[in-house]
């Protein structure tokens, strides 16, 4: 028998299950968080000056940092076609006009010069994620340090330029201009601009191929049969018909062996491929010039070490100093043997 | 049927019983074996293969039926057959420098319905895979709230859950198409699109819990915890309709190269705005212009602009069997089968040509067709061995139908690396081998 209590308390307990509402009821999980926590993570800058640190940089103290830190990925004057290219592209009439001209023109290099349209935007992001193997490791004087270098190699400002909080925000981009939100590719009830149409028979004139996958192309990605499953209504080609000689990504996956660990650890593979240059030589490529030379293994290990310039081009490897005595040994003997995998 | 097998070094169906190389090798030497005891017979290699036993002298009774398997939880989170290996993410030669910053592309051309397995899920990472410890990860949520909190994921898990069906596909899927032909695959050219079931916690149920300043809030700012720190803006009316931050996919964690322990989802937003390993939500006035909606991910138009904030992934389709790099190598019925997805609602319609376009039918839809989720389609076709070019075409709730890649680009010109919805073509040789076209 239910008697009046029992019931009363399964109507509370009915209640509870009902979630909050309104603004006062919250669950209450979290914390507040520590002022010191929300400035440790609350590092972002917005071109309206929200976020912006107080600080100063020059274009000649950030070349000195550039050249020793940015320059092995990014080329000595913001050129390299390997990441991002960080310079080029602007001419003197788009600082005038806010709209980076080359732009319209197919043949035109993109570049942070001719697409940027707030240097903020370039001191948030060197400030959050570069160095790329060390980010966050720059004072806020180094980085504004170094945006004024990146400008200055973008001819948007002089050698003798400073950078600090306040010209960061008044600075004129080239392509300042260039960007625009007339479009209604932001809002989910907005129709799209291209539309298909709904015909059904008799459609359009007849379909013409305008363009086709070049037989060379059709195994620069692998054999084909071993990504597609062997069971099933179809088969696959043999991509392989087309060409021999396995494509570089495919001989990375199978060349690198229980050294993959290190040499992805420690960046080594950010510069270095495997059998060619990425921005230093390939793996097989030092192996080729080194091995047969007296004291290799000494010589590559002091190389690594120290870093250096001029031996592979003009771009400089930086000295490598976080890498640990033995696993620096096990990679140089790894390049000295060929590549062989140790067991 | 005759006229099709005939053509030398052309690829024929195998036999029934046809024996892999490793078969041939293996019953070769049991041939060979036989022979010296005298008891060899013709045709008997599947046979060898098998073993003949007293109870079975023909070797009819393959070799896991005659013995015992492998014990429960021999592995202890299984792994698909090993005859499935050739079932991977792949990169794409040549598409980016190093694995750290690069892109690995789904295999659609061997998954089945509209759950993409966690594992081969696609990804983009910019700075690598961080290795985040659960226990120590915050998420913090402040900027123009009343109260900023920092949840560990214990809070967040303890809040009220629900689970969802979203695609995912990256800005620039199909990039690679944008100005021709140039990749072999479905991998390839729409790959960079998955789907799955996420479990988390509405956005708007946290920012509840923070109370915002509701005259001079527009946009949050979504920031991962990896070496590259992300950062996307999200408008406040996405983060109020259906965005969550969700910690499950797919019935499990979130795996590491898909933002363990927590991550962003945008339903119908380009991939980057999923912000992976997320660790900060800021709620501001004005959009961010952050380098990956400044430098990146900004479409480039024929007049040398640039339209910034493209979030909606718009309707597409793509038709995944027969596709490029697959043969036919008999007439008769085939099934096309795709998928169709829409960031702006669900897919209501998707329509299926042989004939590169002058005529369509409609596919049939599986259920359940979801909101901004890849839907299967299927459609019968019997091959008459002569050359087809295979399309398909969706339209969305609202309306939208995918264009063709001409009408693309007679809006937004060739350059535009983002967004491209167009129409793929596959065509079918009347030898059976499909390949990637592209017609006008």
């Amino acid at each position: 028998m239910l008697r009046w209590r029992d019931a009363a308390a399964l109507l509370l307990a009915f209640v509870g299950l009902v979630p909050p509402a309104g603004a006062q009821a919250r669950f209450g999980f979290g914390r507040t968080p520590a002022a010191g926590e929300i400035a440790a993570w609350d590092i972002d800058v917005r071109p309206d000056g929200h976020g912006v640190r107080v600080g100063r940089g020059s274009v000649a103290q950030g070349q000195e940092i550039y050249d020793a830190r940015c320059a092995n990925c990014h080329g000595t004057f913001g050129e390299s076609n390997q990441y991002m290219v960080i310079a080029g592209g602007v001419h003197a009439e788009d600082l005038k006009s806010g709209r980076a001209a080359g732009l319209r023109s197919a043949a035109v290099v993109r570049t942070l010069g001719n697409k940027l349209n707030h240097a903020s935007t370039l001191w948030d992001y060197i400030n959050r994620a570069m160095p790329w193997s060390a980010p966050q490791s720059l004072s806020v004087d180094e980085v504004y340090a170094v945006t004024a270098y990146v400008l200055f190699l973008n001819e948007i400002v002089g050698a003798e330029f400073e950078l600090t909080n306040e010209n960061l925000l008044t600075l004129k981009m080239p392509n300042r201009d260039g960007l625009t939100r007339q479009h209604g590719m932001g809002r989910v009830d907005a129709r799209s601009d291209v539309q298909g149409s709904r015909c059904m028979s008799d459609c359009g004139a007849e379909p013409r191929v305008t363009s086709e996958i070049p037989a060379f192309a059709l195994n620069a990605h692998g054999d084909l049969r071993r990504q597609f499953r062997p069971l099933g209504p179809l088969a696959t080609v043999d991509s392989t018909r087309h060409e021999l000689r396995p494509t570089m990504a495919a001989m990375r996956v199978d060349a690198f062996g229980s050294e993959r660990e290190i040499l992805t650890r420690n960046a080594c593979t950010t510069c270095h491929g495997f059998d060619s240059a990425v921005i230093g030589p390939g793996f097989q490529e030092v192996a080729a010039r080194y091995r047969e030379r007296g004291e290799a293994a000494n010589y590559l290990v002091d190389k690594i070490r120290r870093g250096g310039v001029g031996v592979w081009g003009q771009v400089p490897m930086p000295a490598q100093s976080a890498i640990k005595d033995d696993e620096l040994m096990i990679v140089v003997r790894w390049i000295i043997s060929g590549m062989q995998h140790a067991q | 049927m005759r006229e099709l097998s005939a053509r030398p070094g052309r690829i024929v169906p195998a036999t029934e019983n046809h024996l892999s190389a490793g078969q041939v090798m293996a019953a070769r030497r049991s041939f060979l074996a036989a022979s010296a005891a005298g008891i060899a017979g013709l045709g008997g290699a599947a046979r060898a293969q098998n073993g003949s036993t007293p109870s079975d002298p023909q070797g009819l009774v393959p070799a896991w039926t005659r013995g015992l398997g492998a014990p429960v939880a021999a592995t202890g989170y299984g792994a698909p057959s090993k005859f499935e290996a050739n079932v991977q993410r792949r990169q794409s030669p040549g598409l980016t420098r190093t694995g750290e910053a690069s892109v690995s592309f789904t295999p659609l051309q061997n998954l089945f319905g509209i759950v993409t397995p966690s594992g081969v899920h696609f990804e983009r990472h910019h700075s690598g895979v961080p290795d985040v410890d659960p226990v120590q990860h915050r998420l913090m949520l402040h900027g123009l709230v009343d109260r900023p909190l920092l949840f560990s994921m214990n809070d967040l898990m303890r809040f009220p859950s629900v689970s969802r069906f979203h695609f995912i596909e990256c800005g620039a899927n199909s990039g690679m198409e944008w100005g021709k032909v140039a990749v072999p695959t479905v991998q390839y050219t729409h790959g960079m699109l998955a789907c799955s079931e996420f479990t988390g916690v509405p956005l708007s149920t946290l920012l509840g819990e923070v109370g915002f300043d509701t005259k001079r809030a527009k946009y949050l700012l979504a920031e991962g915890a990896d070496g590259s720190a992300l950062t996307r803006t999200i408008p406040l009316e996405f983060a109020l309709d259906d965005v969550l931050v969700v910690y499950g996919q797919n019935g499990e964690m979130l795996r590491p190269e898909n933002g363990y322990p927590l991550r962003l989802i945008v339903p119908g937003v380009q991939g980057v705005s999923n912000v992976k390993w997320l660790r900060r939500l800021e709620v501001g006035d004005k959009p961010w212009n952050t380098r990956e909606e400044a430098l990146h991910y900004i479409d480039l138009m024929p007049d040398g602009t640039h339209r910034q904030y493209t979030w909606i992934q718009e309707v597409k389709s793509v038709i995944t069997s027969p596709s490029g790099g697959q043969v036919l190598l008999e007439r008769g019925y085939y099934e096309i089968g795709g998928l169709a997805w829409s960031g702006r609602g669900r897919i209501t319609r998707v329509d299926v040509s042989i004939d590169g376009g002058r005529n369509w039918r409609p596919a049939r839809l599986q259920a359940p067709v979801m909101v901004k989720c890849l839907t299967r389609f299927r459609c019968d076709w019997r091959w008459n061995g002569t050359a087809a070019l295979l399309q398909s075409r969706a339209v969305d709730e609202k309306g939208n139908v995918q264009p063709s890649l001409a009408q693309l680009r007679a809006v937004r010109g060739a350059r535009s690396i983002y967004h491209n919805n167009g129409i793929k073509t596959w065509r079918v040789a009347a030898d059976g081998e499909v390949s990637n076209v592209e017609v006008a």
